[in-house]
């Protein structure tokens, strides 16, 4: 084990410095929500000004902490930073500076032929912990709720056991799929499917439920008052790198943004 | 070395050429076990970590796989039962039809009818698996909740009809070439003893490929525990042990595939899943060997050994 992450460290130092070498580069870190935006907008990045960019996953918590320690340019966040971290920050008097580059919003979504229009936050919490499992408990027809969700390391899986579930385990029974594509071809399919799904991946193929009353849109979002929505974010530096900054620019101009809608997330 | 090179460019002797092709050979032939011995290498170094974090026996028994939560439950019983489970239902539906069509083409059909349908038997072994995952999950899972009012048509019973569809070639092609090699003279001399036709295939043709026939169905179900894209795609992905036929289930190979992706490099969870990948390959590694072991022991030499 040890001369494996020796030998992967080694590789990982090379990929890293070889970069590092050409004057300005940016490293990127951080939250798999936001990976799909940022990796698109970093090929066009690259196209466009040539500067290398290396980008890398592993949640939002390890961005925020390698920026902390001076070992990424930017971090990417689905959440805010959170107190303890804004401390640590202090302790080493860093100030990160917050941008947040889109919105994201899941929406429950059932096949077109159910009748059902609206669902409540507790209903669809209860129908993913397998408390409810008929359709007629929450005004349907009388049949069995087919649950469908997503696989647990997904942005999409993490937002919606955020905010629906409470973070509450989805009981076992629960069918996963391994792609939004996937989700909506299950729901289209079966008349007793429910399922969720980021907002840009929603067709008409399927049907949107109201929460709480509230449809899921990109203006609901946006004022928050549809409650399964949340801002995604990157943090740099005080006093980033002129690259990183270019980087920075870049999302947040309306090219960037284009590629926000493009990865199915809402413009900021 | 250089030595050598100015010594006898001029003519190398014939021991050496030899020496040199057995050599090239040995290495072609050893690329493929060192490739092996790397990725086995690399599959227990990436997984044993995870037993750091959870016991043996908690890992391979345990009900709840929530790999993501805080604090998180690596339990794959479920996924090990989704496994065995649509291996066993595919197999009950592949055996019999691989090993019947298999006699069919061997004994009874006609030159002409087995040059046809054989390369059709086998080209269902060239469909990739993602068009029969696709043509499971839009075509047959619709099908099948209308035919049996499921509640779902993703589930145990579709992966298994699916993957005996990929099954069914293997084990055909094996067990008819088995039974073919069987020596004409045995199904003469049962003839001769006044055995009708369907006597001497029972009594005499199968016994006698028994060997190449059970290789072939292991060979089958080999096939249907380490597939990957039908599984993911079809069997539903609900990490629970089944209790019917119509429950979704979710394979070791479709949780791997499914979470590898996006699971941070180097975590519990990466670990967690290559250890369902040592679990995986045991399996496999088991039909092979068992495969191998049959096939040497009740190897068939001749007529003579009948």
């Amino acid at each position: 084990m040890r001369l494996m992450s020796y030998l992967l460290s080694a590789a990982l130092v090379i990929c890293m410095a070889v970069p590092s070498m050409a004057a300005n580069s940016v490293t990127v870190k951080g939250s798999t929500t936001v990976l799909p935006i940022m990796q698109r907008a970093v090929e066009a990045f690259i196209a466009e000004t040539g500067t290398p960019v290396a980008v890398s996953g592993g949640g939002s918590s390890n961005g925020i902490k390698a920026l902390l320690d001076g070992s990424t340019d930017i971090a990417m966040a689905s959440r805010k930073m959170k107190g303890k971290e804004i401390k640590l920050a202090e302790s080493r008097k860093l100030t990160p500076v917050e941008h947040i580059i889109a919105l994201d919003a899941v929406i429950p979504i059932v096949n077109p032929s159910n009748p059902i229009d609206n669902l409540t936050s507790a209903q669809l919490k209860a129908i993913y912990e397998g408390k409810i499992n008929n359709w007629k408990e929450v005004g349907g027809k009388d049949s069995k709720i087919v649950v469908i969700s997503r696989d647990t390391s997904s942005g999409t899986y993490e937002t919606w056991h955020k905010i629906i579930m409470k973070k509450a385990r989805v009981f076992p029974g629960a069918l996963l799929q391994a792609s939004s594509g996937a989700v909506l071809q299950a729901v289209a399919k079966n008349p007793n499917a429910i399922a969720y799904d980021g907002i840009g991946y929603i067709n008409d193929t399927v049907k949107s439920v109201t929460v709480d009353g509230v449809m899921g849109t990109a203006k609901t979002a946006k004022d928050k008052s549809y409650p399964i929505a949340r801002t995604l974010q990157i943090y740099t530096s005080s006093a980033p790198t002129t690259a990183a900054n270019e980087l920075v620019e870049f999302i947040l101009s309306p090219k960037g943004q284009d590629i926000v809608e493009q990865a199915g997330f809402i413009r900021r | 070395m250089h030595l050598h090179k100015q010594g006898h460019t001029m003519r190398i002797s014939r021991q050496q050429k030899e020496l040199a092709i057995h050599g090239s050979f040995f290495a072609v032939a050893s690329t493929s076990i060192l490739v092996l011995t790397l990725i086995m290498v690399f599959l227990i170094l990436e997984g044993l970590p995870i037993f750091n974090e959870v016991s043996v026996p908690d890992f391979i028994f345990g009900q709840y796989w929530y790999p993501t939560d805080d604090p998180p439950d690596f339990g794959i019983l479920p996924m090990i039962a989704g496994s065995m489970a649509v291996t066993a239902l595919s197999s009950c539906i592949a055996i019999p039809l691989g090993l019947m069509t298999a006699i069919y083409l061997a004994e009874l059909a006609s030159p002409r009818m087995r040059s046809i349908i054989k390369p059709l038997v086998e080209m269902l072994q060239a469909l990739p698996s993602v068009v029969i995952g696709f043509f499971g999950m839009v075509v047959v899972a619709p099908l099948l909740q209308e035919w049996f009012g499921l509640a779902t048509g993703l589930n145990l019973f579709n992966a298994s009809v699916m993957l005996a569809f990929m099954a069914v070639p293997t084990i055909t092609s094996i067990a008819e070439d088995a039974i073919f090699s069987v020596p004409e003279e045995l199904r003469a001399a049962s003839l001769a003893l006044g055995a009708t036709k369907w006597q001497t295939i029972s009594k005499v043709v199968l016994p006698a490929a028994l060997t190449g026939i059970s290789t072939a169905v292991i060979l089958g179900m080999a096939r249907s525990i380490g597939e990957t894209m039908v599984v993911l795609m079809v069997a539903g992905g609900a990490a629970m042990i089944p209790s019917s036929i119509f429950d979704p289930v979710r394979p070791m190979p479709a949780s791997i595939a499914a979470e590898m992706a996006e699971a941070p490099f180097q975590s519990e969870h990466y670990y967690a899943l290559f250890a369902t990948g040592m679990v995986l390959f045991l399996f496999t590694l088991m039909f092979n060997v068992l495969a191998a072991y049959i096939a040497e022991k009740k190897k068939q030499t001749g007529t003579a050994t009948l």
